[in-house]
């Protein structure tokens, strides 16, 4: 049987939907942001103003299609380059919150 | 009259300041972690194990590092939004503060202590600092990030070029600055480190497999490649944090070096720079570090397996102790002999302090997301 979890995934990147909280859980979307300030952040910088990784401001990502080609780079990571791919670490859902948590210039301050 | 003696000794007390009413701190015994996520960095007494005070508004202190004068009096961060702030040990207070770049990641100060040299991402580049006013002396763009900036005797500066893949020496010791560009180093260089004697320039590769050395002693240093091959036959790891070259293990003529997508230290003999042997550990090494005086190296780890420290024996090449000190281990600093090493457990909120010898917790000091712990007496160590 699938796992629901991913059906659900499947359905926020079919649909586009804002449904982001949904499948992220309260604790879950604290320890992502965790995640992406320290961890993301040691290459990208706290501030996501760039460091050995490019920057990840709302304005330096503006040019990805949404957060679901995001999601799809930080699965997969950027073949030859420093990116890893985070799949083994990090399910669709939370990529996916990962990139509207970085992408959405609303859900954090910009300085 | 009286009346005038005792208003005039109030104010030489004044004048005196400090200096009467309080005794002055040594500054041997001192120490500067980093707390990254607060931009403030603690001051800490590791001989009374705790932390004496803590200075506030330095910035993003992601990957940042501390380079202390040869006094020991003050000590220089610099911060990835490319400060550098130069801290007063004595007076505990910030002495000066510039931003000098834009997006920076590391440091040196020259061996008379004159000159502060920060490396940079953006602009790409070296820039040389006077190391009492922080006046900028010299700027050396680069159209790269440069990585792995070491000191090297007599004002010299060596460091190497993410972007462009080649290293570099600029010396110092005349008014105008001569850069010397040492050759290829491969692709990606993410870091290098400078051996004690001042000899060996090693560079780390990312997008190739192998480490450049250069050897400093010669009159021109050309690139020589090893460790070439490592890991070719299998399918590497992601790597999830970058590794750091510092303060490598050199034991029986051995460096130790982390691979880079491989759950492995890498041994290789200093003279050949063939490997001798290989150590499977427990994640992705982050730092190999030796305990000074002893045999053993202590290695850290990337990223999900950052809660664990494993202490391998250079003789043998076996693991012999796997220790989990807390959560997300970024840095460990020993004391100047070894007796002790400094952890920083960043997301556990703690420096947890370790006896070398048996290996257990001594103590503990709470700091607030902790990485790199620094002690003055990284002040008199050649590389730095």
């Amino acid at each position: 049987m699938p796992d629901p979890r991913a059906l659900l995934a499947a359905l926020v990147l079919a649909t586009g939907a804002g449904a982001a909280e949904i499948a992220v859980s309260e604790d879950e979307a604290a320890w992502l942001e965790h995640l992406v300030i320290q961890d993301c952040g040691s290459c990208h910088g706290l501030t996501f103003r760039g460091g050995l990784g490019s920057p990840l401001t709302p304005g330096a990502l503006a040019h990805h299609d949404g957060p679901e080609t995001l999601a799809h780079i930080i699965l997969d990571g950027i073949p030859d380059t420093a990116m890893p791919p985070w799949r083994a670490l990090l399910s669709e859902e939370q990529a996916l919150w990962i990139a509207r948590y970085l992408m959405d210039p609303d859900t954090r301050d910009k300085e | 009259m009286s009346r005038l003696l005792v208003l005039f000794s109030f104010v030489l007390l004044f004048a005196a300041g400090k200096s009467i009413a309080e005794p002055a701190t040594p500054t041997g015994a001192l120490g500067v972690v980093i707390e990254r996520a607060t931009g403030s960095v603690l001051i800490v007494d590791r001989m009374q194990h705790k932390a004496i005070d803590r200075i506030e508004g330095l910035g993003d202190l992601s990957h940042a590092s501390v380079n202390f004068s040869p006094d020991e009096r003050f000590a220089y961060v610099f911060g990835r939004d490319g400060g550098l702030t130069k801290i007063d040990l004595l007076e505990r207070r910030i002495a000066k503060r510039i931003i000098q770049g834009g997006n920076s990641i590391g440091g040196a100060i020259s061996d008379d202590g004159a000159l502060v040299a920060v490396s940079n991402y953006e602009p790409g580049g070296i820039r040389v600092f006077d190391a009492d006013t922080l006046d900028m002396v010299a700027d050396i763009p680069a159209r790269s990030k440069t990585v792995g900036l070491v000191e090297l005797p007599a004002r010299r500066f060596a460091w190497a070029q993410w972007d462009s893949g080649d290293a570099f020496m600029a010396d110092l010791s005349s008014a105008e600055p001569v850069v010397t560009r040492l050759g290829a180093t491969g692709a990606n260089p993410y870091d290098a480190v400078l051996s004690g004697d001042g000899r060996h320039f090693v560079v780390g590769l990312f997008g190739e497999k192998g480490l450049t050395l250069f050897d400093m002693w010669e009159e021109a240093p050309a690139p020589v490649r090893f460790l070439s091959d490592y890991g070719k036959e299998g399918e590497d790891m992601p790597v999830y944090k970058m590794p750091h070259l510092q303060g490598w293990a050199v034991t029986e003529g051995q460096f130790a070096l982390p691979a880079v997508g491989l759950h492995e230290v890498l041994w290789v003999n200093r003279d050949t720079l063939d490997e001798t042997a290989r150590t499977k550990t427990h994640g992705q090494p982050i730092f190999v570090l030796s305990q000074p005086a002893s045999p053993y190296a202590w290695v850290n780890f990337a990223m999900p397996h950052n809660d664990t420290l494993q202490v391998i024996d250079s003789r043998s090449h076996e693991v012999v102790e796997t220790l989990k000190p807390g959560a997300a281990v970024l840095h460990m600093e020993f004391s100047p002999r070894g007796h002790e090493v400094w952890v920083s457990s960043r997301d556990d909120n703690r420096i947890i302090i370790y006896d070398t010898h048996r290996r257990e917790v001594k103590a503990e000091i709470p700091a607030q997301s902790p990485s790199g712990i620094f002690f003055t007496a990284r002040a008199h160590r050649t590389g730095l």
